[in-house]
């Protein structure tokens, strides 16, 4: 049981060091980690999952949104930024930066080139959604092995 | 966590600033959970609203009930420097704006409509935790402004006769008073914090200006003139007892304030009223001018305007006198607030929605509601067409404000080498299986370190070619193929079929238009749009791109409820 406790921990290492060396999470996120306490020890995810939920019907918002014939440009500029908004709260911060690409195309009109942005954009959002939910799910599972999530304090 | 006290009658076990009743407006249900975590954790009493108009009717029914504002400037239902603008004019309290976006002119824009502060997201904690600076600076400076007055009002009684003394010299009675007098009074009031139902004279009972109360205070200017106007003259007119010269004194500076701001926002307009307004579509030209038909500004004093819209009911009214009369270019309404008025303006109401503060009965209707609306003043050409132009400014897009971008280039997307480089939306999960995030699912099948980012690339691979044969692990996930995130996939699956969400109503996407341009047009922002209406200036997007776009739509909207795949890589 050890070893797999073990290795389990390592990977949850791992998967956190890429987070941020990969810059897909920057502080933001250690500061929520930092909110979490007692009275509600299950905020971070429920805050991560309400992230989740509000950025996936933005995003099917925008597919809808550029799927027009005739794209109302405001009403994507409007979306990209709430996207934008949402995403800076738990620190995404690779969701965020696409987000600003996105946001000058659309302000050029650059239909195309939206388009290229949201397919962008959905990546990004993926990969920061499957990465936070498989750190989640080591979590849980490290618990229930009955270990504990190593302390790794990163300074940013 | 101390938050036992509502109000500052308590005693100094729960000091200053613990305790601060904030209450905090986003749109944003992530920020507005993790705000209230944070304003919790620096020991204030946090209230949460998603809405604009939640917002203010908790304040309005609450009266007193708040010690400070936090909104975000992007909210649906209001602009969020709107809000601002109200909550300090009804219930003068501090307000802190909050948005990613911190363009100066953004920034500025707050500021001029009276934040206290601004916050760009993401907020930290440490940035809330000062928050309470702004509640104690606004109490001491109507300190001061008491102070002043009664300063003043010594003064006025030794020299007779001097009844414009007070309204001239208003803001230099400060400098009268000695500051040991000051310093002392201050300490004195800080100390007890019993804003709400105070009844001594030297302490401000925060006095909530109603709508009435506010009507009765601008045809009491009206009626003296504005120009001649002072606290004194005011409050005898308005005569209600319980008013002090210092609540009319200070309601009169805001007043003072919200006219020159629509002064320097109409004289902005006007100045771009005469660009474009040919380029207006027909469908916005109709809707300007039955608009215009309806409602007129007549206003010959910058500052006599007191027409007011609220958001459902639109309620005109206009308490000059001057205006009284009938104006040449089209019906003038003069009654006040009555169900008429807001009858023969429904059809309006139907076909553009104000970002409006819903269930605002004619006796609420806050009356700071769209200044932009009120073309008082300077109708320069006094002509049906500048009206027409300027009421399309909120309504044809910013064209007014803007130049028209040269669309780029589309190029002709005919020819497959020619399509510019869609990301192909590649699997991201190739090593790991996507699920919903709410289920629980056994560990993912990523044992070896991180490689996905190294395999996210903006290929130059057109998207609408077939999937490529070097995927092959796409085909051997487990996973239900419909959540494989890539565009070409999409294109195999390709069915007729279209979500009915995909399309909104053309009405529906004119409204929120209308409504974005509406807020935008409260001030002069930096998007740069060229004209919307103009359906020419879409770039031709081939059929098999949009039917792809659907399917990514239908996946995305599939990969939430997506069932649990077990890849069973781990081993116990």
């Amino acid at each position: 049981m050890d070893a797999r406790l073990r290795q389990l921990q390592r990977r949850w290492v791992d998967c956190r060091d890429a987070l941020w060396r990969e810059g897909i999470l920057d502080s933001m996120f250690l500061e929520l980690q930092q909110l979490q306490d007692e009275s509600n020890p299950d905020f971070l995810l429920e805050t991560v999952a309400l992230f989740f939920t509000n950025s996936e019907k933005l995003l099917r918002d925008l597919f809808s949104d550029l799927a027009q014939q005739n794209v109302d440009f405001k009403r994507v500029d409007a979306h990209i930024h709430q996207l934008k908004g949402s995403s800076s709260s738990i620190g995404a911060k690779r969701v965020t930066n696409a987000c600003i690409a996105f946001r000058d195309f659309c302000r050029a009109r650059n239909h195309i080139e939206c388009l290229r942005c949201l397919q962008q954009l959905k990546e990004e959002f993926l990969l920061v959604k499957n990465e936070l939910e498989t750190l989640f799910e080591l979590e849980n599972q490290i618990v229930a092995a009955g270990g504990s999530i190593p302390k790794v304090q990163r300074r940013f | 966590m101390m938050e036992s006290s509502k109000g500052f009658s308590s005693p100094r076990s729960t000091a200053f600033p613990a305790g601060l009743r904030v209450l905090v407006v986003d749109d944003d249900p992530t920020w507005l959970k993790i705000l209230e975590k944070m304003l919790k954790k620096c020991s204030y009493e946090v209230t949460t609203c998603g809405l604009a108009r939640d917002a203010l009717k908790l304040l309005r029914e609450r009266k007193g009930g708040y010690d400070i504002v936090i909104s975000d400037v992007n909210m649906p239902d209001m602009d969020g420097f709107k809000l601002l603008e109200l909550v300090g004019l009804e219930m003068d309290l501090p307000v802190i704006m909050m948005s990613v976006d911190g363009e100066t002119s953004r920034v500025k824009k707050g500021v001029q409509h009276g934040a206290c502060d601004y916050l760009l997201k993401p907020i930290r904690m440490k940035e809330l935790r000062n928050i309470w600076q702004h509640v104690f600076r606004k109490r001491i400076h109507e300190v001061r402004d008491i102070e002043s007055h009664e300063g003043l009002e010594g003064l006025q009684v030794t020299q007779s006769g001097f009844d414009q003394f007070d309204d001239g010299h208003f803001f230099s009675g400060e400098d009268m008073l000695t500051p040991a007098k000051k310093r002392k009074d201050l300490e004195n009031k800080h100390d007890e914090k019993d804003f709400t139902d105070s009844s001594s004279s030297t302490k401000k009972a925060r006095v909530v200006w109603s709508v009435d109360l506010h009507q009765k205070f601008v045809k009491a200017v009206n009626l003296i003139g504005y120009d001649k106007v002072g606290p004194k003259k005011i409050l005898d007119l308005m005569n209600i007892p319980w008013l002090t010269r210092e609540n009319v004194a200070s309601h009169l500076q805001k007043y003072r304030l919200y006219l020159s701001r629509l002064q320097k926002e109409n004289d902005l307009k006007i100045s771009y009223g005469g660009m474009k307004h040919s380029d207006l579509n027909p469908q916005d030209a109709a809707r300007a001018l039955s608009r215009q038909n309806s409602i007129n500004f007549e206003q010959n004093d910058a500052t006599n305007c007191n027409s007011r819209i609220s958001g459902n009911n639109l309620l005109i009214q206009n308490l000059n006198s001057k205006s009284n009369e009938i104006n040449p270019r089209g019906t003038t309404i003069t009654e006040k607030s009555s169900p008429g008025i807001s009858h023969s303006l429904s059809p309006l109401e139907q076909e553009m929605k104000f970002p409006a503060i819903d269930g605002i009965t004619p006796g609420s209707y806050s009356w700071r509601e769209v200044p932009e609306i009120q073309f008082h003043q300077e109708n320069a050409g006094n002509q049906p067409e500048d009206c027409f132009r300027r009421v399309a400014v909120p309504m044809g897009g910013l064209q007014n404000h803007v130049q028209i971008d040269q669309l780029l280039p589309v190029t002709s997307i005919s020819s497959k080498a020619q399509l510019p480089n869609l990301i192909e939306t590649k699997p991201l999960n190739v090593d790991y299986a996507i699920s919903s995030f709410t289920q629980a699912s056994p560990v993912k099948t990523r044992i070896d370190s991180f490689p996905v980012p190294t395999k996210i690339h903006t290929g130059n691979q057109q998207a609408i070619q077939p999937p490529s044969t070097n995927k092959p692990s796409m085909e051997s996930q487990a996973f239900n193929p419909s959540c494989v995130t890539n565009l070409e996939s999409s294109q195999r699956n390709f069915s007729s079929t279209t979500p009915e969400s995909a399309f909104t109503s053309p009405d529906e996407v004119l409204q929120v238009g209308w409504l974005q341009d509406y807020s935008t047009c409260l001030g002069l922002q930096n998007i740069e749009f060229p004209d919307f209406g103009d359906p020419s200036m879409v770039a031709e997007v081939p059929m098999h791109l949009y039917t792809a776009l659907k399917f990514d739509f239908e996946q995305l909207s599939d990969q939430s409820e997506l069932p649990v795949i077990n890849q069973g890589l781990f081993i116990a």
